[in-house]
């Protein structure tokens, strides 16, 4: 086993795939130009120089499978969806996921509905790569939009948060035939571009090839107090807070769910027979994030289960400001995370 | 002014054109006598640019239309049966019934379904045209586009591309001059909202009379040429008229009776019939013969749609996914 950052894992999982199946190919905004970081985040640094750049030079169109593109969102993602339409599968880089929106046409008029008006006749293998989370940027380069890409059938939503998940999962996403959104949080990549606030979750990566499934849920931590059910960088949040409330007496078991859409109920469900009490913790908003769906489920299936109120942490229902201080009181901390276990506890 | 083809593809354009024709005029009187669902919105008028542009395509090449589809999809060689059991939701339909009027086609003749975002295939083309570049075929993508679209993010986004990377694409605008309702005058400066914009990508562009099937068909041909030899897309601005309105009430108060009179009289069907009689390529009665063939296929497929089974309720959960 190697010990590997997220940014490495992505990269090692996308070149082992290039190799693999000359179907697969880059795209996306600086993509690994040269002298550039690799996309945003340096997941795609040097997979041009392995398989090329595909290029105009002069007038003469080079041949490769790394793309870099206009800055035109609407063109990457039209570029995915017609090639992967026709045996390709793009994996394309998105820079900052606030740039969804400016190719939601794409993904949810399209990618996501082009199979199924077809009669089944057609199907979509893309991968959107969409660099999530609240990182001192302001509104725009800040939002964990993932919620909106959950509510779409057709689409498959997924969000690793160890170098293990990012690896398996992102070969399951090339391998899938349908479009996936691949949310990668930027304060976890532990790449060299240094970020305020990152954490550095690199760790052990099986050797070889494997995948990691969607729609299966992890068990981060065991606990028979309370489920903690939290994605990408909030179940870092959830188990740093674990660690002090079990100091408290207070047993929290964390599940990160991994992916959206496919979302694993079960394992909640099954840790709910356990602690009877369900947290959810997301960077998402309150309103409507994907916890409302959550806590809508269990409540509608198995409220039986429940010796208390369902809490929800979330961000507060406004944009992501600038300044680090409201930063940090608007997205959900440890210490809010520990104080409404203690309340959820107390019940 | 265009050259007559030999024979056999002058007839062959023309039978498309029919075909066409009769199939909106039926779907039309369907629609009215009120046993057809959904909307329509009609290619009649626009049998020229259809058949003009899509008749010398080969099955591995691919057109993406709009939600005007059906000209674009009878003339790449979906049935008259599939279509019309798509058009009356039906489990034969060529989408199983999940597409509808403006989504028909078959992706297993080259004709995925058609595309009712305006300016949404015009990406997705220049995709399916860079999978064909990277696999080394020599395999076309054609985007159709009404006018409107040229004043979509997605035109100047997919253009651009499609002309750095010389990508085997050739865009066709149908300009019949109105966006739905709104004359293309109202929202462009440009007399010509496809074609001079072509300059703007360094991709070629031409104005063609898009109600002389033979015109376009030699426009066509040499985008076609110039996109298998990998030189890059053009961009071909057809000019044409719905012979109806935008969808299927639209009765068309917004268009001037003069200028629907004169372009009524140069109807691209009646024209190119009367041509092929004025330069001996047919007679009267061998048009007339095959007019009523495809009259009759029509009435078939009718037949046959009507009382074809609806889909499975179950179905609507199927292709959300493929495995």
């Amino acid at each position: 086993m190697a010990v590997m950052s997220i940014a490495d894992a992505l990269k090692a999982a996308i070149a082992e795939e290039m190799r693999r199946d000359p179907s697969v190919f880059v795209l996306g905004e600086d993509e690994d130009i040269p002298g550039g970081m690799g996309g945003a985040f340096t997941v795609t640094k040097g997979i041009g120089d392995e398989f090329g750049r595909m290029e105009n030079v002069g007038g003469t169109v080079k041949e490769g499978r790394c793309i870099n593109t206009p800055i035109s969102e609407i063109a990457i993602a039209g570029l995915c969806v017609g090639s992967a339409m026709y045996g390709m599968r793009p994996v394309a880089d998105l820079q900052y996921c606030d740039f969804l929106f400016c190719m939601m046409d794409q993904l949810v008029n399209q990618a996501a509905k082009m199979r199924y008006m077809s009669g089944g006749k057609l199907s979509v293998p893309m991968v959107m790569r969409c660099p999530t989370g609240a990182t001192n940027r302001g509104a725009q380069h800040a939002q964990s939009p993932e919620t909106y890409f959950a509510h779409v059938p057709g689409l498959k939503v997924v969000c690793p948060s160890t170098a293990a998940d990012a690896k398996g999962m992102m070969k399951t996403a090339i391998r899938d035939n349908n479009p996936v959104i691949f949310f990668e949080h930027k304060l976890l990549y532990g790449s060299k571009r240094k970020e305020a606030g990152a954490l550095n979750p690199s760790g052990e990566v099986p050797d070889g090839d494997y995948t990691v499934p969607f729609g299966k849920a992890a068990i981060r931590r065991e606990g028979k107090d309370i489920t903690v059910v939290a994605n990408l960088l909030m179940s870092y949040k959830a188990q740093e807070a674990a660690a002090e409330l079990e100091k408290e007496g207070i047993d929290c078991e964390i599940i990160d769910p991994r992916s959206l859409l496919p979302f694993d109920y079960e394992t909640v469900v099954n840790s709910l027979r356990k602690t009877g009490k369900l947290m959810i913790v997301h960077e998402d908003t309150y309103n409507c994030g994907w916890g409302a769906q959550l806590a809508s489920y269990i409540a509608e299936n198995e409220i039986f289960l429940l010796d208390a109120p369902i809490v929800r942490v979330a961000a507060l229902d406004t944009p992501v400001p600038f300044s680090p201080i409201l930063e940090n009181y608007v997205i959900p901390s440890k210490e809010r995370i520990m104080e409404e276990a203690r309340r959820l506890a107390a019940f | 002014m265009s050259v007559m083809p030999a024979k056999e593809k002058a007839v062959g354009m023309y039978s498309k054109m029919y075909e066409i024709r009769e199939y909106e005029e039926t779907v039309k009187y369907l629609f009215f006598e009120g046993i057809m669902p959904g909307t329509i919105h009609q290619s009649a008028g626009e049998e020229a640019t259809a058949v003009g542009t899509i008749y010398d395509l080969r099955r591995d090449d691919v057109i993406f239309s709009t939600h005007r589809p059906a000209g674009h999809d009878i003339a790449k060689g979906v049935s008259l049966r599939a279509m019309m059991c798509e058009m009356f939701g039906k489990a034969e339909g060529c989408c199983a019934g999940k597409g509808g009027a403006m989504h028909t086609g078959d992706f297993s003749l080259g004709a995925p379904p058609a595309n009712a975002i305006v300016g949404g295939n015009i990406p997705i083309a220049a995709g399916a045209a860079l999978a064909f570049k990277m696999q080394h075929k020599d395999s076309v993508a054609v985007s159709f586009m009404g006018d409107g679209a040229t004043n979509e993010g997605s035109f100047h986004e997919g253009l651009n591309f499609a002309a750095t990377w010389k990508l085997p694409v050739i865009y066709i605008c149908e300009n019949n001059l109105y966006s739905a309702n709104t004359s293309i005058h109202l929202t462009t400066l440009l007399e010509n909202p496809a074609a001079d914009r072509g300059s703007a990508y360094g991709m070629p562009g031409y104005v063609v009379d898009g109600q002389d099937v033979l015109a376009v068909n030699e426009a066509m041909e040499k985008a076609v040429v110039r996109a298998r030899a990998g030189e890059g897309p053009t961009i071909l601005e057809l000019k044409t008229y719905r012979k109806y309105g935008h969808s299927r009430n639209d009765a068309c108060g917004y268009r001037p009776k003069d200028e629907e009179a004169a372009w009524f009289a140069r109807d691209p069907v009646k024209c190119f019939r009367e041509r092929l009689i004025n330069e001996g390529v047919c007679t009267d009665g061998e048009l007339s013969a095959i007019e009523e063939k495809i009259t009759a296929a029509i009435e078939e497929a009718v037949e046959y749609a009507k009382n074809a089974p609806f889909p499975t309720l179950e179905s609507a959960l199927d292709d959300v996914y493929a495995d």
